[in-house]
């Protein structure tokens, strides 16, 4: 008798449960990729107070940046090890933003969103990405920038980001609302509500 | 994994429907296209089922599936009109 | 013969053989199996050992009443399921299947269009359940086949589609590698192909395609351009690029 293993879920310790390790870079969107020209590209920071705090693509880029090595998981079972990116901060595009809540939602270019706490977006934890592997973000994984969080569920990490709404509740984003839990820590499988 | 037809909704909406969805016409609520919803384009997978319209691209159903539950979430559908052979086409061999 | 069973049910491995290096074809017999049209699929659920779950789609080859179905599963190299249906799954193995499903991309004896289907690699299989349909109903309606596919070795169910009986005629188109003495050179179908070896707008006929995404939406929007309506074709994309 056959026993289907399904793709191999490692005892790698480096590896979340249930995970099993891929050296490709599979695309999962709930959509189709948006092509958005960085002229018109824009990011934004939006606060309680109605204060929007806006970079166009040459401000952004022109912020300082770091290079970046990280662990990924996608909640559908992959992981990638140490995998290189460039980006900027989160702590840096807060920097001057004042908000007294605590989560925010992002958005993104082709309407995707996705909710996150904002203690843990901060102190170096979380980026906006705009380079993998040495080259420009390929549209299909994000570009030209994303949200780099590594720490939780890529899901988390969304593509095509053009915005942080800050919110006084957790409320759901896309895939929260429709099933997925809302925090999304691999380490503790939080994979559904 | 590149996008996949509506078709594949026949699957995962089998025990929410008496009838078969992807054979009934629905419109959608943002451009008011009418199509059968084997017709949308549907994005997502692995994570969901997420179906969108033809036209522009509107979400009009999301479907996440795992063991032991199912999320459903119609909330880009204007309405959907099911003709008798849909519900024929649900019917159980044990009826 | 379209209804159908709620729940998963489970298909029992009786027969298979390769239909190429790379693709078998695996019959199951399914308890409760209502029958199925032409055109429709199963998903197929495997369970690993430690409750791990894997759900693909798999289009059906057969059509008809009966308990037994056909699928035609080509390998994907790095693919999770296909390689266990291709090369690890024995006789008398069971997994559980879903369907039969869905009612769109179908074709029924009592349509009376033309119909033309076209066929990227493995997404010849939906179209091997129609032209059997098609024959075992007598249909008098044209019924014909585009098969894209890289080299002649990939061919799956050559012999069946080239027999004399068969109802439906199929003209073949190599990607990669053409037979000897092949009149067309290899390369990927073009508007000018489709338009010297399918069925005209001016027939009006009802066009399938399935296959890779990426096969599907080249030739849906070449037939779109070639004046075709976008209400008579309907396509079965199986996911890739
Ligand atoms: C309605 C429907 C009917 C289908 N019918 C058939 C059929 O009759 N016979 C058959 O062999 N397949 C069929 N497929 C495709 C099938 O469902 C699986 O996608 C395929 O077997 C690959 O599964 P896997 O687990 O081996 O690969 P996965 O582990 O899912 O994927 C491995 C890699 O291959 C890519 N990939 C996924 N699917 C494809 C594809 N179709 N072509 C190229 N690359 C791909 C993925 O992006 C990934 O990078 C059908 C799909 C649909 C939606
Ligand atoms: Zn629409």
């Amino acid at each position: 008798m056959a026993v289907f293993g399904g793709r191999r879920r490692d005892d790698n310790p480096a590896l979340p449960p249930g995970q099993y390790l891929t050296e490709s870079f599979p695309v999962l969107s709930a959509g189709p990729t948006p092509s958005i020209n960085t002229e018109d590209w824009e990011f934004f920071i939006h606060t309680e107070a109605g204060q929007t705090h806006r970079w166009t693509w040459d401000q952004f880029i022109a912020l300082p940046s770091e290079d970046i090595s990280v662990d990924i998981h996608c909640v559908t079972s992959w992981s990638k090890l140490g995998t290189g990116w460039r980006g900027v901060s989160l702590d840096t595009l807060f920097a001057e933003v004042e908000t007294g809540f605590d989560f925010v939602m992002a958005h993104s270019y082709g309407g995707y969103t996705t909710n996150l706490p904002l203690g843990e977006l901060l102190n170096g934890r979380a980026w906006m990405a705009y380079e993998y592997d040495g080259d420009e973000l390929d549209p299909e994984h994000g570009g030209p920038a994303r949200l780099l969080v590594p720490h939780l569920y890529f899901w988390k990490s969304a593509k095509w980001v053009r915005g942080l709404v800050m919110q006084s509740e957790d409320n759901p984003g896309f895939w929260e609302e429709n099933g997925y839990n809302l925090h999304g820590d691999p380490w503790r499988e939080e994979r559904y509500a | 994994m590149d996008h996949l037809d509506g078709n594949v909704l026949a699957g995962p909406s089998t025990d929410l429907f008496a009838f078969d969805p992807t054979t009934t016409q629905c419109q959608c609520q943002s451009c008011a296209d009418i199509a059968t919803l084997g017709q949308a384009m549907v994005y997502g997978q692995p994570m969901g089922f997420v179906a969108r319209c033809r036209k522009c691209d509107n979400i009009l159903i999301v479907i996440v599936e795992r063991a032991g539950q199912k999320s459903f979430n119609m909330r880009g559908l204007r309405w959907l009109r099911i003709a008798d052979h849909a519900r024929n086409d649900r019917i159980s061999a044990e009826d | 013969m379209t209804s159908r069973a709620i729940g998963w049910l489970t298909g029992n491995l009786a027969r298979a053989h390769p239909l190429t290096a790379s693709a078998r074809s695996i019959t199951f017999t399914v308890p409760g199996w209502p029958g199925n049209d032409a055109g429709q699929h199963v998903d197929v659920r495997l369970t690993a050992p430690d409750g791990y779950q894997a759900v693909r789609s798999y289009s059906i080859a057969s059509t008809g009443t009966g308990e037994e179905i056909e699928l035609a599963i080509d390998r994907l190299p790095d693919g999770e399921v296909s390689p266990f249906l291709v090369d690890d799954l024995e006789l008398g193995d069971t997994v559980e299947l879903r369907g039969p499903l869905g009612g769109w991309f179908v074709w029924r004896p009592e349509q009376t269009q033309p119909v033309q289907l076209i066929a990227g690699g493995s997404g010849v299989v939906p179209f091997i359940a129609m032209t059997r349909a098609h024959a075992s109903a007598g249909s008098s309606v044209p019924m014909q086949l585009l098969y894209s596919l890289r080299t002649p070795d990939d061919a799956l169910f050559r012999d069946e589609l080239s027999q004399p009986s068969a109802t439906a005629r199929t003209t073949w188109h190599y990607t990669r590698t053409v037979p000897s003495g092949w009149s067309h050179s290899a390369g990927r179908l073009t508007a000018d192909d489709l338009r010297n070896e399918t069925l005209p707008p001016e027939q009006v006929p009802l066009t399938y395609i399935c296959g890779p995404t990426g096969f599907v939406e080249t030739v849906s929007h070449a037939l779109t351009s070639l004046g075709h309506a976008a209400d008579n074709i309907r396509t079965e994309r199986f996911g890739g690029t």
